[in-house]
């Protein structure tokens, strides 16, 4: 087996394989890279740890066909190394030797035998640009749990009906749910799928390469349940996914409320990490809205202490609630909008977070963030 | 012969009297000891027990001797000791149950007594406390005086008595207060604390435990005089950091200062079964009994704290502490019970014979200062106020009014209906 093929895109490809490969593989094999020139001079590069799978597929100006396994790690650091040049990757007996301008390097190659085949990819199911894919993802697995002890609550849920897509992740404290269009192979295409939260994020950002994102998902009760998959530009991926169980979301989001305020974005991001600096870790930020403005303090009793003021626009009950400054931080952060509006009832029941002033129609949002306040002792 | 006994049999050569005036100055550090405290409190209702031998701990086979009066020790018994043996050793004595709130009510009640005199107060337990004197001495003169003023205000207030130590340092304090009870006062003058201490089995030092005393004495050094005199590079070879600060104790040399601070830093209870349980439902009932005790006191006290902590003591005596910091501080049974069960279950005893199970909540906090991080779909009252519902039909209708129904025992047991 041979092939030469640009360093620039042989570099992308491993590296982009090698994400999905295990830090502490459970079997050896599984650290390897698995690579197959194929008679159509294509090159496949693939890594699988029984979870993840990724492949990648280059066209080739010149290969011999064959099919190799090495170690994946290494093979990406050295791809990255290499110099601006063509890489030929010639196999000689249990060696690989890679060349690429005046350097080279002699690898072992693993039993490519005992390799696992990767999971078949189940039907494609639809397309959606890839940008707000990404974007999307990004918003609702800010607040996806990251405590792997509550499988339940690390996963993003994704809810397919007809020509809408909605996501949405909660770690009990915070609820992200993000309404996106996608074009369904079939108009009456229904699924749901619990995805692992963080695995999900990562494909997302990493399917931005092409203008499109296939989406392989069988409809529920289809075959190939258990599984998703994602493709672009030569890269597909799959997922196994996470048991569907979800909270009942949709009822826990209030739609009534009896007070908001509209705070320009970023200022209000400067005050909450300014004040946050004498917060520790799950204590709250609080908020006093009154008339025009809000004051914000952290810190308590024989501690440090911070306040400041900011103007908003505030209409409805005065109120004073309070946050931890890390989930009002994520969701600032999510809302993608030069306006925050914040929407409450009281200070003990959850408030809503969504970008700039909502359409005057009435109509929801395409982004919420639900964050539930710390109670503080009366 | 315990090593306790011995300590508390021989009383060394004591080189001041109580009563002679001796030299109080420079010896500002007072250390404070109710004498067999919780049977002193007993007594205050059975005074027709006094001067007679009473233990004060759980009758059953495997209670321990919580305190003991002096008449009781006489015949060898000692607080920690098995019941079994107490009673053995002295059948004539009465056995009184426990009652802790008795206890914390006088301990609070004399702990303000030393407040009063001065804020420089470190309890140590809920029976004794060490006192810097130095800033109440224009107002209420020397040492000696404050520490006889003591005596005399606990007596009064509260019908019990204690013995007062009057050093230079804590350590020999604490050492001084031991040598005069029951009922005395000691003052070891500055510059006869040598004197005072070589005598002194190596034992009485702090931080001289079985094990240390062992290996001393192994060394041929059994009195503290003996330790003066080894070169301190020994005792540091022999000891690591240790060795140095015997070193210093061993001439009176202690620069721990009195340390006021918050008298509870953790809430515990702890429970010996009557025999050894390895039945995990069992002592998951334990547990959970432990852990509606420990946050009862919490709230009480008004406190909450962030982490828990349980004891499991094998059969053999091997135990075992194993810790977890929550999220949020708390103060509802709930929660304890719920971490206990984790490190139980973590702790990889299931099945394993056990004798003693103990809840703690360390971390302690001012109630006031709680904050709770809201769940989704979380009930605005959830067991907390729960919980304190059941503190108050505690207080209407006696503990154990209102119980988790796990903890129920059939009243009618085993009778003919």
């Amino acid at each position: 087996m041979m092939f030469r093929v640009d360093r620039d895109v042989l570099a992308e490809a491993v590296a982009w394989t090698a994400r999905s490969l295990p830090a502490r593989p459970s079997v050896p094999v599984l650290a390897g890279m698995r690579l197959e020139v194929t008679e159509n001079q294509q090159l496949k590069l693939s890594g699988f740890d029984y979870e993840v799978s990724a492949e990648v597929t280059l066209e080739l100006q010149t290969g011999d066909p064959g099919l190799v396994l090495v170690s994946g790690r290494l093979l990406a650091e050295i791809t990255r190394a290499l110099p601006s040049q063509p890489v030929d990757f010639v196999v000689e007996g249990a060696k690989a030797v890679v060349t690429c301008g005046s350097a080279r390097f002699t690898l072992l190659t693993m039993p490519a035998e005992d390799y696992p085949s990767l999971p078949a990819m189940p039907p494609a199911a639809g397309r959606v640009g890839s940008d707000t894919f990404s974007s999307a993802v990004a918003q609702v697995a800010v607040a996806a749990g990251k405590d792997d002890t509550l499988p339940m609550l690390t996963g993003v849920r994704m809810e397919i009906e007809g020509d809408t897509v909605t996501l949405a992740a909660t770690d009990r404290y915070r609820l992200a749910v993000r309404e996106l269009k996608w074009q369904p192979d079939q108009a009456d295409f229904s699924a749901i799928a619990m995805i692992p939260g963080r695995t999900l994020a990562d494909t997302a950002k990493s399917l931005t390469t092409g203008a499109e994102v296939e989406i392989a998902l069988s409809s529920s009760g289809g075959t190939g349940e258990g599984m998703i998959g994602f493709s672009s530009a030569g890269r597909r991926t799959t997922t196994r996914l996470l048991d569907p169980e979800f909270p009942k979301y949709r009822s826990l989001l209030p739609t009534e409320f009896s007070a908001h305020a509209d705070i320009p974005t970023s200022a209000f991001v400067e005050a909450v990490k300014r004040v946050a600096l004498v917060a520790e870790r799950n204590t709250p930020v609080r908020l006093a809205f009154h008339g025009g403005e809000v004051v914000l303090e952290a810190g308590s009793g024989d501690e440090a202490q911070a306040v400041e003021v900011l103007p908003v626009e505030f209409e409805g009950e005065e109120i004073n609630i309070a946050f931890n400054h890390q989930f009002l931080l994520e969701g600032l952060g999510a809302i993608d909008s030069d306006v925050a509006r914040l929407q409450f009832t009281t200070s003990t029941k959850p408030a809503i977070l969504t970008g700039g002033k909502p359409v005057d129609d009435g109509g929801t949002p395409d982004y919420r963030y639900l964050i539930m306040p710390i109670r503080l002792s009366s | 012969m315990s090593r306790k006994q011995v300590l508390r049999s021989d009383p060394g050569q004591v080189p001041v009297p109580g009563q002679a005036p001796a030299d109080d100055t420079g010896c500002p550090i007072l250390h404070v000891d109710m004498d067999a405290f919780y049977a002193g409190v007993e007594l205050l209702d059975r005074p027709e027990l006094r001067g007679t031998p009473v233990i004060v701990g759980a009758a059953g086979a495997r209670g321990v001797v919580l305190s003991a009066t002096y008449e009781a020790r006489r015949f060898g018994v000692h607080s920690a000791m098995p019941m079994t043996r107490a009673r053995r050793l002295c059948p004539q004595a009465v056995v009184i149950p426990p009652s802790h709130g008795k206890y914390a009510e006088v301990s609070k009640g004399v702990m303000e007594i030393f407040r009063a005199i001065t804020p420089e107060v470190e309890p140590i337990a809920s029976d004794e406390a060490f006192l810097d004197v130095r800033g109440a001495v224009r107002r209420l003169g020397s040492p000696a005086r404050i520490a006889a003023l003591i005596r005399a205000e606990v007596a009064e207030r509260h019908g019990i008595t204690c013995s007062v130590g009057v050093a230079s340092t804590k350590f020999v304090a604490k050492l001084a207060s031991r040598h005069c009870k029951p009922d005395g006062l000691l003052v070891v003058p500055a510059d006869r604390v040598v004197e005072f201490l070589h005598p002194l089995p190596v034992a009485a030092l702090w931080g001289v435990g079985e094990r240390t005393e062992q290996a001393l004495v192994r060394l041929g050094i059994k009195t503290v005089g003996d330790l003066a005199h080894v070169p301190a590079s020994t005792l540091q070879r022999e000891f690591g950091a240790v060795g140095a600060h015997l070193a210093e104790l061993a001439w009176g040399r202690d620069e721990r200062r009195v340390t006021p601070h918050a008298p509870d830093k953790s809430i515990g209870a702890e429970e010996t079964f009557p025999y050894d349980v390895d039945d995990p439902d069992a002592i998951r009932r334990e547990l959970l009994r432990l852990s509606e005790r420990v946050a009862a006191r919490l709230r009480a006290g008004g406190h909450i704290g962030r982490t828990v902590s349980v004891k499991l003591r094998r059969a053999d005596f091997t135990t075992i502490t194993r810790a977890r910091t929550l999220r949020e501080a708390t103060d509802v049974a709930k929660e304890i019970y719920a971490t206990a069960c984790e490190l139980y279950h973590a702790a990889g005893l299931d099945r394993v014979r056990l004798r003693l199970v103990g809840v703690r909540v360390e971390n302690l906090r001012p109630a006031g200062t709680a904050t709770h991080q809201l769940g989704l779909g979380e009930r605005e009252t959830g067991w907390r106020e729960a919980e304190m519902a059941m503190d108050r039909a505690a207080r209407r209708f006696g503990p154990e009014a209102v119980r988790p129904a796990s903890l129920v025992r059939p009243r009618f047991d085993g009778m003919d209906l």
